[in-house]
């Protein structure tokens, strides 16, 4: 009885770590973030970009609005990519665009929305980048739907068609 | 009165730098064990990228608020997953990770045992 028992159980095992690891060579190695969330707003005291007055956060995306708020900044080229779609998504009645100006120089960026139009309701000026990682951002561009006073989506890197049309549809 | 402004001087000062230097120590021992997100196999401590400089920013800032390492990496956690630990913490998603071992080595260590006494 015993002698039967072994020899099938060392080939159950090895059985199984074949498994997991045939299984884990076809799942790729790169980490992936997850873009789905369902995490309150952080409560910061913030800087505003145009005024240099220190707000909450909260007080920011506190009606019911759907909002969208968009790291970016002047030096990052994928931000000059995306933001055609931001100036599109300017022109929903529904939707309020917020800006992070992330690492940046206040000139570089006036200068940058001067040339490519603004479509920000609001600026949070973040030159240390440390408000972004608040809002558990990796870098830039990237951008948070948030509901609410709830982000219900992040989208990490530049903004495109279809994020814009998922966008579009969460305020229909 | 100099020896006693010499003193004063090395008093307020010792403390002080003694204080930063733990902190220092710190913020180094938290960086390491946290991973760079955006780069490829680094933690924050060696990185020089914008995601890692700012993090260590808020990890000093962090440690002069008062929070100890533990509630530092609970808060990174809580931002973006267990994946940022180099060392996960004990929780209901690791539980199985960290017992394991254990389990393993007292199995194997039964077996062991089960076989001396026959053995004897």
């Amino acid at each position: 009885m015993k002698n039967k028992f072994l020899p099938f159980s060392i080939i159950a095992i090895f059985v199984i770590i074949f498994i997991i690891l045939y299984k884990g060579l076809q799942e790729t190695n790169i980490y992936i973030p997850e873009s789905k969330s369902n995490k309150e707003v952080p409560s910061l005291i913030v800087k505003l970009f145009d005024t240099n007055q220190t707000v909450n956060t909260i007080e920011i995306f506190k009606s019911d609005k759907l909002y969208l708020l968009n790291i970016w900044s002047s030096w990052c080229v994928p931000c000059r990519e995306e933001h055609p779609i931001l100036m599109e998504l300017k022109k929903n009645e529904k939707l309020k665009v917020v800006g992070m100006n992330y690492k940046d120089t206040k000139k570089n960026a006036k200068n940058f929305l001067e040339e490519l139009g603004n479509p920000y309701d609001k600026i949070i000026f973040d030159n240390k980048g440390t408000n972004a990682i608040e809002w558990g951002a990796y870098g830039v561009p990237e951008s948070f739907l948030i509901i609410n006073n709830k982000i219900i989506k992040k989208y990490i890197g530049p903004l495109n068609k279809k994020s814009f049309e998922e966008i579009e549809l969460y305020t229909k | 009165m100099k020896i006693l402004k010499l003193f004063l001087i090395i008093f307020f000062i010792l403390p002080v730098n003694n204080l930063k230097a733990d902190n220092e120590a710190l913020k180094s021992k938290i960086t390491k064990n946290l991973r760079c997100l955006v780069c490829q196999g680094q933690s924050v401590y060696d990185s020089d990228s914008e995601f890692a400089n700012s993090l260590k920013i808020v990890v000093d800032n962090k440690i002069n608020e008062g929070l100890s390492e533990k509630q530092i990496y609970s808060y990174f956690q809580s931002k973006y997953g267990d994946w940022i630990l180099y060392d996960p913490l004990f929780n209901k998603n690791t539980y199985f990770l960290w017992l394991l071992p254990l389990l393993i080595f007292f199995l194997g260590g039964a077996i062991i045992l089960k076989n001396f006494k026959k053995l004897d």
